[in-house]
């Protein structure tokens, strides 16, 4: 497997734990943990896949969604939304904001390299 | 014979013990009150300020000229305290309600808080009391003389009379800036300079009958013997004239009244009405012990003394004639004690209006940023006071020696005496009639002034010295009925009755028909109701429409006038009574009247008006401000100020029920946010366990360097987890009051030492200043200093975390305030938004800003429990220019009260 | 005590005072006469006056005034007490 996956996620130990096993996969792996820059390195890397944590110093994850729905360029762009916000009410806003795929944390490492690569497959 | 340089050496002394009992008053007040110290005696006592070098020496100078009139200068007085009821306990009560500082405040406060006139009477006293400050000067050097005198040629050279003067004046200037400048709120009585006063009281009354009696008793022989001796020598001059007899009596009873120190000692510094009760009969009661050796001293010595013996000085020259010279140096110490003590006050008094009327309002209205902040607006008060100080002191001086103190000592003090009576029309009409206005008194005080100078001041210096004899003789331009001295052709009258009753008859006539020709503005109104109803309106009425005032700007304000823990202590109390538990109440008008109020005792009525504005701004007075003045029946004011006081309280029920139910609203908010929270807060540290446990299982995949950096992460993940489960248990444990306090003894300074030392792990790569001021730090507190440790560190962790300066400070102050130690922690970021103070201390609060959302969940809401169960508590104080926090607990805290002091605190 | 009988006693009481403080109004009135009095007895300047009959004339009616003074201050101080209870809530 092959591509370019961006992690947006303000835990650097989370950041370092996904970064390690996608890369083990052969992902081409990027890390930002800052909401309020975000968009502007998603347009800069141009990712094949972006996983999204949800609440970020700056702006939010939500926010950040949002506004890659709205710009042409980023409308098909696969998210994988990752949040400690487990409810049922938080998939909902997540899937109504345009996610491709909504995860709670914590995660299993095998659950996280599947869904990466259904979603750049599909 | 009494050496000359024992007589200096015994002056010095004195002196001395004076500074001394100045200044351990004011240590011992500075501890606890003294109980005596507010006693009515001492009151009394304080009055006798009134009796000045003029009496002591001058009354019987002028008993030697004139007879019986000197009583005149007494019996005012005396008929003014012996009708209290009248005048003084009203002046009394309205300063105190007004918190008045000075007699030129009192007006300026009644009409409309005018600086105007606060000018106008400010000037007007200047002049009425140089003339005064330059005949004690005159006196001590005088004194001074006649001892060198009687030294001879062969003792030391004679004293250079100006040399004495300026020694006089210097020294006099020192001990009054040091003792008179100390606080600046004026109603904080200078309780140093009080007593020294009063111990200068007794002295001249014990001195002067000393003398009295030695020359009753010793040189006459018996009273009757006296009596003779006055009945056989009436001097030419002797007659009670009718016209001055009541012209002087009405005169001294109008100074006493209007003269700016008699005001300051007698109203301003009146720490009790009921004192006026006794000084009613007091005060009169030390005049008359003051006037009764008079006619005898002057007696005999017309009798006794050479021909041309100077009458002024027989209080002196009598004992040393009977060669008593232990007795001539107590009457030396007498009227040195007289002449200090009136230029004290004097002094300490105009300072305080020069600066309130003159100095501070031109700053304003050069600077208008000064009433929000800026510079130091509390030290720049005193240095003005300390400045002008020395300049009224060395104004005397000027006056002492232009004029060459060649004047018989009583005309000079009748000529300031009728200077300072022009205030007299606009007080007694300030506070009888409702109708007197600004434009009136301006007007009638300044027709007064003018009159005074023309056909009084200026022509006391002589033909040729500022009025050419030419002019006076035959007026300015030849105009006849203008010659100062017989104005509209009244020539045959005594000069210092003419112009007194040219002065006050048109100075009066002109306020009266000021006041009805013109119409006054609303807070002149408003004063005027309160001033002339202030035993019926207690309840005050408005100055202040509701308005969108900062409470913070306002306390930065106070907190530069008053003080810092001052102006605190009463925005919280205040707060209180509102019923919030914050240190910003919300700004009612009655909030604002309190705090103009407050201020004022600083900086007078205009001043503190015009900084409020400034920071209020907007329509000062409103629709129903206006109705409440126009309700003019005793019975509707008092119908209304009950519906006022139901309103009210209606009000401040609807604002506590509002308060409750936003709260309750918040704290749902609240508790889903923290569910949220706290969920956020444990799968954070889980999912890096979680995943990199996963990692390690695949262990060929990870190698050996890797492996041990991974499990470091997991151990320091599981250690984030346990932290916050023994923060969720603490808060817990502390919530349900099953917490177990253990207590120790420890020194104030090493407590923080050790939780500086324990919070520099955080952001270890910042450098902090830290600004401690250990000499506060000396204290012995008994608690538990586990739990206020951790507080500490945990108050010091947070600055270090947020703090957002470019050069980060922390500044610490400890203080003891009663049975409570208060410490401080500030720092110099940009602290916490107004609309989040009130939320920080609640349990799982978190600040909106996401990135300061780092762990602060549950830290304020753990130090606020410890703090309640260490019998105090913790608040923000805000406007302090970042983060700033005060922690106050129980320095010695018993078994028993753990957790009980939580209500106090709130108090 | 009866209802009746306790109105009465404060009225009576309230009625003191306020006569009280009508002589405390007097005083100072009753001294400028008195004082005044010596003005009268020979408004002429004579060449033979009676000084030594008006120095204690003058501070005969000196001293009365400061024992009336005192006396009225004695009773007056509990009627200012009050006066400042009723005041001090405002």
């Amino acid at each position: 497997m092959s591509g370019r996956v961006l992690v947006i996620e303000d835990e650097p130990n989370i950041t370092e734990a996904i970064s390690f096993i996608l890369s083990r996969d052969g992902w081409d792996v990027a890390c930002h943990a800052d909401g309020a820059t975000a968009l502007e390195v998603i347009r800069e890397t141009a990712p094949d896949l972006l996983i999204l944590d949800v609440m970020l110093p700056g702006q939010s994850g939500y926010d950040i969604l949002r506004e890659l729905r709205a710009a042409p360029a980023t409308r098909d762009l696969p998210v994988l939304v990752l949040t400690a916000r487990s409810q049922q009410p938080d998939r909902d806003l997540a899937a109504r904001l345009g996610a491709s795929r909504f995860m709670s944390k914590p995660f299993s490492n095998a659950d996280i390299r599947a869904a990466v690569r259904e979603m750049v497959q599909a | 014979m009494l050496p000359f340089n024992l007589l200096v050496l015994a002056c010095l002394a004195y002196v001395i013990i004076l500074f001394l009992v100045a200044f351990v008053v004011e240590r011992r007040a500075d501890g606890g009150r003294i109980p005596w110290l507010n006693s009515p005696l001492i009151y009394t006592l304080s009055l006798s300020i009134y009796c000045t070098a003029w009496t002591f020496y001058g009354a019987v100078g002028y008993a030697a000229r004139s007879g019986l009139e000197f009583m005149t200068i007494y019996l005012g007085p005396t008929l003014i305290f012996v009708g209290w009821w009248w005048v003084l306990r009203k002046l009394v009560r309205i300063a105190k309600t007004q918190r008045v500082t000075s007699i030129a405040d009192m007006l300026s406060s009644r009409y409309g808080k005018s600086n105007l006139i606060g000018v106008i009477v400010t000037l007007l006293a200047v002049a009425g009391t140089t003339p005064y400050i330059a005949l004690q000067l005159q006196s001590i050097s005088l004194s001074f003389a006649v001892f060198a005198a009687e030294e001879g040629p062969a003792g030391w050279s004679r004293p250079d009379l100006d040399a004495t003067a300026i020694w006089a004046a210097a020294g006099l200037a020192l001990f009054t800036i040091l003792f008179g400048t100390r606080n600046l709120d004026a109603n904080e009585q200078h309780q140093g300079i009080v007593t020294a006063i009063a111990v200068e009281a007794v002295v001249k009354l014990v001195a002067l009958l000393a003398v009295g009696i030695f020359v009753v008793w010793g040189m006459a022989g018996s009273a009757g013997a006296i009596l003779e001796r006055i009945e056989a020598a009436p001097g030419p001059d002797w007659a009670l004239q009718p016209s001055r007899w009541a012209g002087l009596t009405f005169l001294s009873a109008a100074a006493i009244l209007a003269l700016p120190r008699m005001f300051q000692v007698m109203v301003v510094e009146n720490a009790d009405e009921r004192h006026l009760a006794t000084a009613s009969w007091a005060f009169p009661l030390y005049l008359f012990l003051m006037s009764l050796f008079v006619m005898p001293i002057a007696v005999m010595g017309l009798d006794t003394l050479p021909e041309g013996a100077n009458p002024d000085l027989f209080v002196l020259t009598l004992p040393l004639s009977q060669e008593a010279g232990g007795l001539a140096l107590l009457a030396f110490l007498g009227g040195f004690s007289a002449s200090t003590s009136m230029v004290i006050v004097a002094a300490i008094a105009l300072s305080t209006m020069v600066s309130n009327h003159i100095v501070t309002p031109l700053r304003l209205a050069l600077r208008p940023a000064q009433g929000r902040g800026g510079g130091d607006l509390r030290r720049f008060v005193l240095r003005t006071r300390r400045i002008a100080i020395a300049g009224v002191l060395a104004l005397g001086y000027a006056y002492y020696s232009v004029t060459g103190g060649s004047e018989a000592l009583a005309s000079i003090g009748l000529i300031a005496f009728a200077g300072v009576a022009q205030v007299l029309p606009a007080l007694l009409g300030g506070i009888f009639w409702r109708g007197g206005t600004r434009a009136g008194a301006a007007a009638g005080l300044s027709t007064g002034f003018a009159i005074w100078l023309y056909a009084l001041f200026l022509p006391s210096f002589g033909p040729d010295a500022v009025f050419s004899a030419r002019l006076l003789a035959e007026g300015p331009a030849g105009l006849d009925w203008l010659r100062p001295q017989a104005l509209f052709g009244t020539g045959g009258m005594d000069p210092l009755l003419h112009a007194l009753f040219w002065s006050l008859s048109l100075n009066t006539a002109v306020f009266c028909a000021g006041s009805l020709l013109s119409f006054p503005d609303p807070v002149e109104r408003v004063q005027g109701a309160q001033f002339v109803g202030v035993f019926d309106l207690q309840a005050g009425t408005r100055g202040w429409s509701r308005s969108a005032a900062e409470a913070e700007d306002l306390l930065v304000m106070a907190q530069r006038i008053l003080g810092h823990a001052e102006a605190q202590e009463f925005f919280r109390a205040e707060a209180a009574a509102q019923g919030k538990a914050t240190f910003l109440p919300d700004t009612t008008p009655d909030f604002l009247e309190r705090l103009e109020r407050r201020l004022a005792g600083s900086v007078g009525a205009a001043t503190a008006h015009a900084m409020i504005v400034q920071i209020v701004g907007g329509s000062l007075v409103s629709v129903q401000d206006l109705m409440a003045v126009a309700s003019e029946a005793a019975q509707i004011i008092e119908y209304s100020s009950q519906l006022e006081a139901k309103s009210e309280e209606l009000e401040r029920t609807a604002r506590k029920l509002r308060e409750a139910n936003e709260m309750l609203t918040r704290l749902s908010v609240q508790k889903d946010a923290f569910l949220s929270q706290i969920s956020h807060e444990l799968r954070t540290p889980m999912t890096s366990i979680r995943a990199f446990s996963e990692i390690l299982k695949d262990a060929d995949a990870v190698g050996g360097a890797d492996q041990v950096k991974y499990a470091g992460i997991i151990q320091d993940e599981a250690i984030r987890l346990t932290v916050l489960l023994d923060d969720l248990l603490d808060l817990s444990v502390l919530e349900s009051g099953r917490v177990q306090l253990s207590l120790q003894t420890e020194r104030l300074e090493r407590l923080i030492g050790r939780a500086l030392l324990a919070s520099n792990s955080i952001a270890p790569e910042r450098a902090f200043i830290i600004d401690r001021d250990q000499s506060t730090e000396q204290i012995e507190v008994t608690t538990d200093t586990g739990r206020l440790a951790q507080v500490l560190i945990n108050i010091l962790s947070n600055a270090r975390k947020y703090c957002d300066a470019a050069e980060p400070r922390i500044t610490i102050r400890a203080r003891r305030s009663g049975r409570m130690v208060e410490v401080d922690v500030v720092d110099n970021g940009s602290g916490i938004p107004e609309d989040q103070q009130a939320m920080i201390f609640e349990k799982f609060a978190r600040l909106s800003d996401q990135a300061q959302a780092g762990g602060a969940g549950l830290g304020l809401a753990i130090c606020r429990e410890i703090m309640e169960k260490l019998g105090g508590s913790i608040t923000y104080l805000p406007g302090q220019g970042g983060a700033a926090f005060r922690l106050r607990f129980v320095r010695v805290l018993e078994t028993g009260e753990a957790g009980g002091g939580a209500g106090g605190a709130v108090a | 005590m009866s209802a009746s009988a306790r109105p009465l006693y404060l009225a009576r009481e309230s009625y003191r005072r306020r006569r009280l403080m009508d002589a405390a109004r007097l005083l100072p009135i009753a001294g400028a006469v008195l004082l005044a009095l010596p003005l009268l007895w020979a408004p002429e300047p004579a060449p033979e006056r009676a000084t030594a009959h008006d120095t204690v004339y003058l501070f005969g009616v000196w001293l009365a005034l400061i024992l009336a003074a005192a006396a009225l201050a004695r009773r007056l101080a509990p009627a200012m007490e009050e006066d400042r209870g009723a005041g001090g809530a405002g």
